[in-house]
């Protein structure tokens, strides 16, 4: 980085208004404003109006969770879901039979599959690649657009499978699934993971070679980790510091505050930003990739665990080729069964559930009564736990860019920045019930 | 019907939504770029096409109206497009923050809620787009699918209105040759008095539909309401069926008042 602009006249002063930034799913925007070689203000605005999706769900019965807490997010559904099973059936002290569990992680591949997928190719590429949206893009760069379309239509597919439908699926219930796809499905489904298989590793090594920022920083990573797996739905609650708890811990070690620019909780661990997302799963989960993958992702040259937030497009495409890899385990062995699902007997308890959303860590708790109605909930979702993060990381990202930048570069540099995180602002608006269960 | 333009001009509009219904765009894979062949997108903040005042011929509008400043954002959009179609169960009833409306609870949760209050700006109550401007057409949807999308576009393409399928779920799931869960499995499926649209999803899961295209024509709620009762639904559990996806639908919303009005304690909602 030049240091010459220090020896300049410190006069030039700059705001940089983004009103609504593109390419991110909702509604946020950012405020900066430069004084010579100082930021002076710097706000990552999430201006999406509340849901207040926690209130809904009191008084609801749990079968009815599912459906709701779906609609927090269009891209994420199946995460919302799946952590709401894993808490409630915690809750009623249910233990998942292995198919619902094994299907539960393929059903979730599907989601970073097609996430993963929308989020390289649709939302981010185009700032490698010098465009506004990847329908400029697809022009000049046909086989990148068509092949990013064609894995975010593979998981798509997996997720109709057993949802009927990719956004809000219908299949998943406390207990299982109301429905188990047929042989012949899972089998055709194989064909195309397999062939997937391949250009999923390409896509690995043609990321590696973008020209991705060299931009080292020095943060916290939080993410699942579990016994022999890469985390999508069960382990340990983990960070680079060396915590290591369960779900229902969290509360002793995260907390949440409120600032009067956003309507999204800020999420700090010990009282700092934290980092969720693929990079903070892949740099805490490097020997629980397969074999094949990690030398593929050896061969980039790119060494992880990575301190360079820009690398997270790379985890990316490594989770995409992981979802492949466990889509075609998880297919290869399928049974079909008579027993979607187990039956559930609600009762007055707590449950905890933390899955590993696209996005990130995605935590829920629950509080039912005998009848299995809600009590209360709480969600805690990745952006918000993110937001934190990202402010930090465009202090000091810009200055390590330069300030003294054109104000059309600044502006790109901090959308790029934005981006990388994949930030889902609707799902982070919704958190609204949090300091009401504090006052209590 | 006034004919569009030879490649007309879209935009794709948010208010307060999950996304899931511009996802029915983006979902579109090879046949997204053949769209945009037929059609210019002009304004898409998630694809990255930020022009927001730009004329149109149709803009799509996903999501309720929940703020003052959406409010004043409605009106521009309509008043730069030719057409407007509402995607989705928020923009077209309200969705599902318009549970928010029932209890007028609004204030009360927000001012306990925040500390400061008066930066919170959003309205008591979340309403459907045409609560505030005029909607040309509406694509009911909770999400809407691409099939209703692409339909809908090739309809104005070709200088025609869009078919308004307001058949029931139930003859979908006949046509299918579905076995009827509520007759076999004693499930309240609110099928009969759901509009098409899905496909069938949850009965062909096994499962009873629960309402997320909203209501059909002439939905009898009434005998309905009186079926799940006779399968032991009890008046609160009648009323959720009810208000849930669709709790502003005039036809929905009434029954489900309706069944409330009669929960004479018999489960708690505390």
């Amino acid at each position: 980085m030049t240091d010459s602009h220090q020896d300049q006249p410190t006069s030039r002063r700059i705001r940089i208004d983004v009103p609504a930034l593109t390419r991110v799913e909702g509604e946020g925007s950012l405020k900066l404003a430069i004084d010579g070689n100082q930021i002076k203000q710097l706000q990552l605005s999430i201006f999406e109006p509340p849901r207040y999706f926690e209130k809904f769900l009191e008084g609801r019965e749990y079968q009815e969770v599912p459906d709701i807490v779906a609609r927090i997010c269009g891209i994420c559904p199946v995460a919302y879901q799946m952590t709401a099973v894993q808490a409630l059936e915690q809750a009623f002290g249910h233990t998942p039979s292995s198919w619902v569990a094994r299907m539960r992680r393929l059903f979730y591949c599907g989601e970073w599959l097609q996430s993963h997928a929308l989020h390289i190719h649709l939302l981010a590429l185009p700032d490698y690649l010098g465009f506004d949206s990847a329908i400029g893009m697809a022009a000049k760069h046909p086989e990148a657009v068509q092949r990013g379309l064609a894995l975010q239509a593979l998981g798509n597919s997996i997720i109709r499978l057993f949802g009927g439908r990719s956004v809000h699926p219908v299949g998943a219930c406390v207990g299982g699934f109301h429905h188990a796809p047929a042989p012949a499905e899972i089998s055709t489904l194989h064909t195309r993971l397999q062939e997937a298989q391949e250009y999923a590793a390409e896509l690995t090594r043609w990321c590696a070679l973008l020209p991705l920022p060299e931009d080292e920083d020095d943060f916290i990573s939080v993410a699942l980790r579990a016994d022999t797996e890469y985390p999508f739905y069960r382990g340990a609650l983990v960070s680079s510091d060396g915590l290591a708890i369960d779900a229902a811990q969290w509360d002793s070690h995260f907390r949440e505050e409120h600032t009067p620019h956003s309507t999204a909780l800020w999420s700090l661990y010990a009282g700092k930003p934290y980092l969720v997302g693929p990079l903070a799963r892949l740099n805490l989960n490097l020997d629980r990739l397969p074999k094949r993958i990690r030398t593929n992702l050896e061969s980039t040259g790119i060494g992880f665990p990575s301190r360079n937030m820009f690398h997270s497009m790379l985890a990316r495409a490594v989770e995409i080729e992981l979802a492949i890899h466990d889509a075609l385990e998880l297919t290869s062995t399928y049974e079909p069964t008579a027993h979607p699902f187990d039956p559930v007997t609600p009762r007055a308890g707590i449950g905890f559930g933390a899955t590993e959303a696209p996005r990130g860590l995605l935590w829920h708790r629950y509080e039912t009564d005998t009848e299995g109605l809600i009590k209360s909930a709480r969600i805690v979702p990745p952006t918000s736990q993110n937001q934190a993060r990202i402010e930090q990381d465009l202090q000091r990202s810009l200055q390590s860019f330069g300030l003294d930048h054109s104000d059309e570069e600044l502006r790109l540099h901090c959308e790029k920045v934005i981006r990388n995180y994949d930030p889902c602002i609707s799902c982070a608006t919704h958190f609204l019930t949090l300091d009401l269960e504090r006052r209590r | 019907m006034i004919n569009l333009e030879k490649r007309p001009r879209i935009a794709v509009h948010k208010f307060s939504s999950c996304d899931g219904c511009q996802l029915a765009f983006l979902n579109l894979g090879g046949d997204l770029l053949e769209l945009t062949k037929r059609v210019e997108i002009m304004h898409f903040l998630e694809a990255g096409l930020d022009d927001p005042e730009a004329k149109v011929d149709i803009a799509f509008v996903e999501g309720s109206l929940s703020t003052q400043d959406e409010i004043e954002r409605i009106h521009k959009v309509r008043e730069s497009s030719r057409y407007m179609i509402t995607i989705g169960a928020c923009a077209t009833a309200g969705g599902l923050q318009a549970l928010r409306n029932l209890d007028n609870q609004h204030e009360q949760w927000r001012d306990a809620i925040y500390a400061k209050p008066e930066f919170i700006k959003t309205l008591n109550h979340a309403r459907p787009i045409a609560d505030e401007v005029r909607v040309d057409f509406e694509l009911w949807g909770c999400p809407i699918n691409s099939r209703q999308l692409l339909a809908a576009v090739n309809s104005l393409l070709f200088g025609v209105p869009p078919i308004d399928d307001r058949d029931k779920v139930c003859l979908e799931c006949k046509r299918q040759q579905r076995v009827c869960v509520m007759v076999t499995e004693d499930k309240p499926c609110l099928g009969p008095v759901t509009r098409t649209g899905c496909g069938a999803l949850c009965p062909s899961f096994g499962r009873d539909c629960y309402g997320c295209y909203g209501p059909a024509d002439n939905p009898n709620t009434a005998s309905l309401s009186g079926r799940f009762a006779g399968l032991g639904l009890l008046p609160g559990a009648i009323a959720r069926r009810f208000l849930l996806i669709n709790s502003a639908a005039p036809a929905f919303h009434d029954a489900g008042l309706i069944a409330r009005s009669s929960d004479t304690g018999g489960e708690s909602h505390d």
